[in-house]
C-alpha cells in the first residue's frame, strides 16, 4: 500500500515561497534591507552629520567624501545615511498608524453598515477630496509653534500628520472587503454559534483581509516617504539640523549652480527606496493572489 | 441628475466647515501671531501695534474672529494679506489662470501620451513593447516630482547650453522672459520643463491603469461578439473596447485631482511659476494666514466642483449609471 505523500505547508510558507519567485521583488527586499542596515550603522562613518567645517565646503566626490561635501563642509554621504534613518522611520511608522486607523474605520463601516457606514464614509470622501498637501503644509508650519512640549519634535509631527491624512485609502479598501466577507457562510456560522461582533471582526474577517492590506501598506509607505521628503524639501517637514533626504535636497537646490551633484544623491535614495517598495508590493500582490496559489496546486 | 449634484454639494459643506474651523484655530492659536515681525521692528511703536491689532480685530476672542472670517468668506471676501496689504481675492484671482495653464497643459500631454501607451500595451501584452513600458512606468511612478524638476534644471539649464549663444536651452523661472509678457510662444517655451516634470509620473500611472482596464474589457462578451460578427481589429479595439475601458479613468482622474494640485505646488515652487502653489508656499513661509486659508478653501471648492463635474460626466458617458 502506497500512501500518497502529502506535504503540509502553512499559508505563510506558501506565500513566502511565491513571493521569492518574483525575482525583482527578492532583489528589492535585499536593496531595502541594505538601505536600512546602512542607515542603522550610519555612526560608523568618520564624520558627523551636523558638525560644520566651512573651510571644507563643496568638495567633489573623492575617497574621503564619497558624495562630496555641502556648503557647510558636512559629508553628504554621512548626512544621507542619517537622513535615511529619519525618512525610513517616518515611512514605516506613519504607514502603521494610517493602516491601523484605516482598518478601524473600514472594518466598522463595512461590518455594521447603516448610519455608521454613512457617517464614516462621508468623512472619508471629504478627506479624499481635500487638497492634502496644502493642509499638510499648514499643519507642518503651525503645529510646532503651538505651546505644547511634545509637538516640538518635528519628526513626530510629520509622522502624525502624514498618517492623519492618508488613512482614507486603506479605509475604503477594507470597507469593500468587509462588505463582501460579512455575507459569507463562515461569518453566519460564527454568529449562529454566538460569536460577538468584535470576535467576528477581529478573528474571522480580518485575517481574510491581510493580503490586500499588506499590499496597500506598501503603496502607503512609498507615498509616505515621498510626502515626508517633499514636506521637508519645502521646509515644513523635519526641521534642520536633523538631516532627511528631503531637507538635503532643499539645501542642494540653493547650491544648484555651484554644486549640482549634491542634488543627485538624496533624490536617488528616495527614488531607489520607493522603487524597491513598489516592487515588493508587486511581488506581494502576486504572492497573495488566491487564483495563482490555487492554479499552482 | 441636478438634485444629485445639489446633494453632493450640500454634503460637502459641513465638512468644509469643520476643516475650516480646525485650520483657523490652529493657525491663529500659534504664539506670536501675524504681527511678530512688526513687533521686532524698532521703528514701530507699541501704540501703533495696538492700533493695528484693534483695526484688524486681532484682540477679539478667536470664535468671534472665526465668525467674522467665515461670514466674510460667504460674501466672497477672503480678507486682507498681512504681508502685502492687498485683498486675498485679488492675489488668488491673479494666480488661478497660471496654475490652470500649468495643470491643464500637463494633463493634456499626459492623456496624449498615456492613452496610446495603454492601448498598445494591452493589444500586445507581454511583448517587448509592453515589458519595456512596464519598466519605464515603474520608474516614472517612483521618481519624486521635486527631484525630477531639479534634475531637469541641472541638465537643461545649468549643464547643457546652446553652443553658439551660450544661452541655456530652456528657461527655468517664471512664465515669461522680462519684456516679453503676454507673448504666447515665450510662455510655451517657459512651460516645457515644468510640464515635463509634472507629467511624467502621471503618464506612468495612467498608462498602467489604462492597460489593465483594457485587458479587463477585452475579456468581455461584447468584445467577443464584435470580433465574431467580423468587425475589423481596429474597430474592436478603438470603438468597442476603448470606450468602455476609458470610463473608469474618469473616476480615477477626479480622485487624483488633489494629488495633481500637490504636484503643481512642487513644480511651481521649483520653477518659480507664479501660480497658487507658489503663492501658498510664500505665504506659508511668511505665516501670512489669510492667504493660506484663502488658498486652501478655494482649492477645496475647486476640487469639489471638478469632482461633481466628473460624476456627472460619468453618468453622461455611461448610460448604465443611475443617480440615486
Amino acid at each position: 500500500m502506497n500512501e500518497p505523500i502529502i506535504q503540509e505547508q502553512s499559508m505563510a510558507r506558501v506565500i513566502l515561497r511565491r513571493f521569492f519567485k518574483h525575482k525583482l521583488a527578492g532583489i528589492a527586499i535585499a536593496v531595502l534591507a541594505l538601505l536600512m542596515l546602512a542607515s542603522a550603522f550610519a555612526f560608523t562613518t568618520p564624520y558627523s552629520p551636523t558638525d560644520q567645517e566651512p573651510t571644507n565646503s563643496f568638495q567633489k566626490t573623492s575617497m574621503d567624501h564619497w558624495f562630496g561635501t555641502d556648503e557647510l563642509g558636512r559629508d553628504v554621504f554621512t548626512r544621507i545615511l542619517y537622513g535615511g534613518r529619519v525618512s525610513l522611520t517616518v515611512g514605516l511608522l506613519s504607514t502603521f498608524l494610517s493602516i491601523a486607523l484605516g482598518v478601524l474605520v473600514g472594518a466598522l463601516s463595512g461590518y455594521f453598515g447603516g448610519w455608521v457606514d454613512s457617517v464614516l464614509m462621508r468623512t472619508t470622501d471629504a478627506f479624499l477630496t481635500f487638497p492634502t498637501i496644502f493642509v499638510l503644509i499648514i499643519l507642518g508650519a503651525f503645529l510646532r509653534e503651538q505651546q505644547v512640549p511634545w509637538l516640538k519634535n518635528s519628526v513626530l509631527i510629520v509622522i502624525i500628520i502624514i498618517a492623519a491624512l492618508s488613512w482614507m485609502w486603506p479605509a475604503r479598501l477594507v470597507r469593500g472587503l468587509f462588505i463582501v466577507l460579512r455575507e459569507r457562510e463562515f461569518v453566519t456560522a460564527c454568529r449562529a454559534l454566538g460569536g460577538s461582533s468584535s470576535r467576528i471582526i477581529i478573528q474571522h474577517i480580518l485575517p481574510n483581509c491581510i493580503g490586500p492590506i499588506v499590499v496597500s501598506g506598501t503603496l502607503q509607505m512609498a507615498s509616505a516617504i515621498i510626502t515626508e521628503s517633499g514636506l521637508s524639501y519645502l521646509g515644513f517637514g523635519v526641521q534642520p539640523p536633523t538631516p532627511t533626504w528631503g531637507s538635503i535636497l532643499a539645501t542642494a537646490q540653493n547650491q544648484v549652480f555651484r554644486a549640482p551633484w549634491i542634488a543627485f544623491y538624496p533624490g536617488l535614495m528616495i527614488f531607489i527606496t520607493v522603487m524597491a517598495i513598489n516592487y515588493i508590493g508587486d511581488g506581494l500582490r502576486d504572492a497573495f493572489d488566491p487564483y495563482v496559489i490555487h492554479a499552482e496546486k | 441628475m441636478l438634485t444629485y449634484a445639489i446633494r453632493r454639494i450640500l454634503q460637502t459643506i459641513p465638512i468644509l466647515f469643520i476643516i475650516s474651523i480646525l485650520l483657523f484655530f490652529l493657525v491663529r492659536s500659534a504664539p506670536g501671531g501675524p504681527l511678530t515681525s512688526a513687533r521686532r521692528n524698532p521703528n514701530v511703536t507699541k501704540e501703533q501695534i495696538e492700533a493695528i491689532e484693534e483695526k484688524l480685530g486681532l484682540n477679539d476672542p478667536l470664535p468671534v474672529q472665526y465668525g467674522r472670517w467665515i461670514g466674510d468668506m460667504f460674501k466672497g471676501n477672503l480678507g486682507q494679506s498681512i504681508k502685502f496689504h492687498r485683498p486675498v481675492n485679488d492675489m488668488i484671482a491673479e494666480r488661478i489662470p497660471n496654475t490652470l495653464t500649468l495643470v491643464g497643459a500637463s494633463f493634456f500631454l499626459t492623456l496624449l501620451i498615456a492613452i496610446p501607451i495603454g492601448i498598445f500595451s494591452a493589444r500586445k501584452p507581454y511583448s517587448l513593447f509592453d515589458y519595456s513600458m512596464t519598466t519605464i512606468t515603474f520608474i516614472g511612478q517612483s521618481i519624486p516630482v521635486y527631484w525630477l524638476g531639479l534634475g531637469l534644471i541641472v541638465i537643461f539649464y545649468v549643464t547643457l547650453k546652446n553652443p553658439w549663444t551660450d544661452i541655456p536651452f530652456f528657461p527655468v523661472g517664471g512664465m515669461n522672459t522680462r519684456g516679453k509678457e503676454g507673448d504666447i510662444l515665450d510662455t510655451l517655451w517657459h512651460l516645457v520643463l515644468p510640464v515635463t516634470a509634472l507629467s511624467l509620473g502621471w503618464i506612468a500611472w495612467y498608462s498602467r491603469f489604462l492597460r489593465s482596464s483594457m485587458m479587463d474589457v477585452l475579456h468581455e462578451d461584447y468584445v467577443r461578439t464584435a470580433k465574431a460578427k467580423g468587425a475589423s481589429s481596429n474597430s474592436v479595439y478603438y470603438k468597442h473596447a476603448l470606450q468602455n475601458a476609458i470610463l473608469p479613468l474618469v473616476t480615477l482622474i477626479a480622485l487624483d485631482l488633489p494629488s495633481l494640485f500637490a504636484g503643481a505646488l512642487f513644480v511651481e515652487t521649483i520653477f518659480s511659476w507664479p501660480g497658487m502653489g507658489r503663492l501658498f508656499w510664500d505665504a506659508a513661509k511668511g505665516r501670512d494666514y489669510p492667504v493660506l486659508l484663502g488658498v486652501v478653501m478655494i482649492t477645496a471648492v475647486l476640487i469639489i466642483f471638478c469632482n461633481i463635474l466628473a460624476d456627472l460626466a460619468y453618468g453622461w458617458l455611461d448610460p448604465r449609471v443611475k443617480y440615486e
